[in-house]
């Protein structure tokens, strides 16, 4: 368990967070002219990081906003917080 | 040679107070080239080695490992076995290995305490009735032993589950596999490594894999933190750690990796003489040997990889074997502990080729790999002999993400997630 500062409510528990998975997947442009592999890629694959990964969350028990985050899972040390549209920090 | 177990080598040793027992497996250094590295010694690699020694003549083999065997989700699971899948593809994979633990000890010379004390689960809504009683159907088609109870059978198997009408989640009703149970984890991975070792298998502990060398579309070998070790094929069973591997060979598996927590409490006398699940409310339980309850919790919804979970898991699977079992509400927690599950999107394994020659993939157990060790080594052991699976893990490819063609099996992986 850990503390996590959403960006509209600051630090709350996790309990009230709900983890959306990897980040900056984009969303086909072209959805019609895409292949099964291409699909396959979008839906399913993921590059499931042991180390710092960028991810989204969602404060499902709070403002129901969501964001993104960069944490280490490796020891699930959170390095950054930022809002959706906004570049992800550098490292 | 390896000195067969019997009640006379028990004598024997005795009368040496036990000093003289020869060692199971040795401790090689690794050679400059193996026929077939297998990357991961828990269960199902180590089932893997044994397979392709045994069935297939593939000797001159190696299992690598970067801690000790059965070190990992083999060492931290809560030991059920059970085959009452509902797809045909699942039935028969699944029931393949239920078959293999029938006659396991006896196939390895090692008591791996597989015990039949059958499996129940449980429902407490309409749509769990439901979904229980055509699960039962289908595993009956596939000829898989299921049974569906009532609420007064239920409490007739097991007596002190709380079947009073009146708490949150009331008991409708259950299933029943007798043929399930539960074995004795690190037995299995000691009793296959026994077994691998005595057939010229090399396991190789304390070696972690820190790339996979390709030529093209091939495999040529892998760097490992004790040296190269060159081999034209490569069996990746490395459970949670199974995407760390993928990268390193420049491929995606359509996997995440998340906690899965389980704990004991202190031991007791003989409470609970069968295996209770219970998808709706989360809880498992059933009593070890040595007469600890073996509890089961759910998966946190993020990736991570620090064999840690969150404490509101536990928490919500000990309101939730309390109300089923108010008996135990002075029961004293002595251990609890996270593994790292890789979970696929259908709730199904990869036991899969994959677009690289030479490289193989077993993975994406979930929640529920230890039941399927003996049929999934014998399995992936076909796929990496052949080159092509055998046709009970052909549906357990990895471009069914490709073709759309999943088995979803959400509804019988007990944990939800």
């Amino acid at each position: 368990m850990f503390l996590i500062n959403c960006p509209y409510c600051g630090e709350r528990d996790q309990q009230e967070f709900k983890a959306g998975g990897e980040a900056h997947i984009e969303r086909p442009k072209q959805p019609t002219e895409l292949s099964d592999d291409e699909w396959a890629e979008y839906l399913f694959m993921r590059k499931n990081i042991k180390g710092v990964q960028f991810e989204r969350w969602n404060h499902a028990h709070g403002c129901r906003k969501w964001f993104n985050m960069v944490r280490d899972t490796s020891n699930d040390e959170i390095k950054a917080i930022y809002k959706m549209g906004e570049k992800p920090p550098s490292q | 040679m390896r000195n067969k177990y019997s009640v006379f080598s028990l004598i024997k040793n005795a009368l040496s107070h036990h000093e003289n027992w020869q060692r199971a497996w040795k401790d090689p250094a690794p050679k400059k080239e193996y026929d077939a590295v297998i990357v991961g010694g828990g269960g199902h690699g180590l089932a893997t080695a044994y397979y392709l020694a045994k069935k297939h003549n593939m000797n001159n083999i190696a299992v690598v490992e970067k801690g000790w065997i059965g070190g990992g989700n083999t060492g931290r699971n809560t030991t059920i076995i059970r085959s009452n899948y509902l797809w045909d593809a699942s039935a028969g994979l699944y029931d393949h290995a239920l078959k293999i633990w029938e006659g396991l000890s006896q196939e390895l010379n090692y008591n791996v305490m597989f015990s039949q004390r059958g499996v129940m689960n449980l429902a407490h809504n309409l749509q769990d009735v439901r979904d229980l009683k055509r699960r039962t159907h289908a595993n009956r088609l596939n000829g898989i032993d299921a049974v569906y109870l009532n609420t007064e059978e239920v409490k007739k198997f097991c007596p002190i589950i709380n079947t009073s009408p009146d708490i949150r989640y009331p008991v409708l009703g259950g299933t029943l596999q007798r043929r399930a149970g539960t074995a004795r984890h690190d037995a299995v991975a000691w009793g296959y490594a026994r077994g691998a070792d005595a057939m010229g298998v090399d396991i190789i502990q304390n070696c972690e894999v820190k790339g996979i060398k390709r030529n093209g579309d091939s495999v040529e070998g892998i760097e490992t933190t004790k040296g190269f070790i060159k081999t034209k094929k490569v069996g990746v069973v490395a459970a949670g750690h199974s995407s760390v591997i993928a990268n390193m060979a420049g491929i995606r598996l359509p996997l995440e990796s998340k906690p899965l927590q389980a704990l004991v409490s202190e031991p007791v006398k003989p409470i609970i003489d069968t295996v209770v699940m219970s998808n709706a409310v989360h809880a498992y339980v059933s009593q070890s040997d040595k007469g600890e309850l073996v509890i089961g919790a759910g998966t946190d919804d993020y990736v991570s990889y620090s064999q840690k979970g969150s404490h509101q898991i536990v928490e919500g699977t000990l309101n939730a074997i309390l109300e089923l079992y108010p008996i135990f509400s002075r029961m004293r927690m002595l251990r609890q502990w996270g593994g790292i599950v890789d979970i696929c999107p259908d709730a199904s394994p990869i036991l899969s080729k994959t677009s690289i020659k030479g490289l193989y993939f077993n993975c994406g157990w979930g929640t529920g790999g230890f039941k399927a060790t003996p049929g999934s080594g014998d399995l992936f052991a076909h796929t990496i002999a052949n080159d092509e699976p055998h046709k009970l893990n052909a549906a357990f490819n990895l471009n069914r993400f490709v073709s759309g063609d999943l088995v979803d099996e959400h509804g019988a992986a007990a944990v939800a997630h």
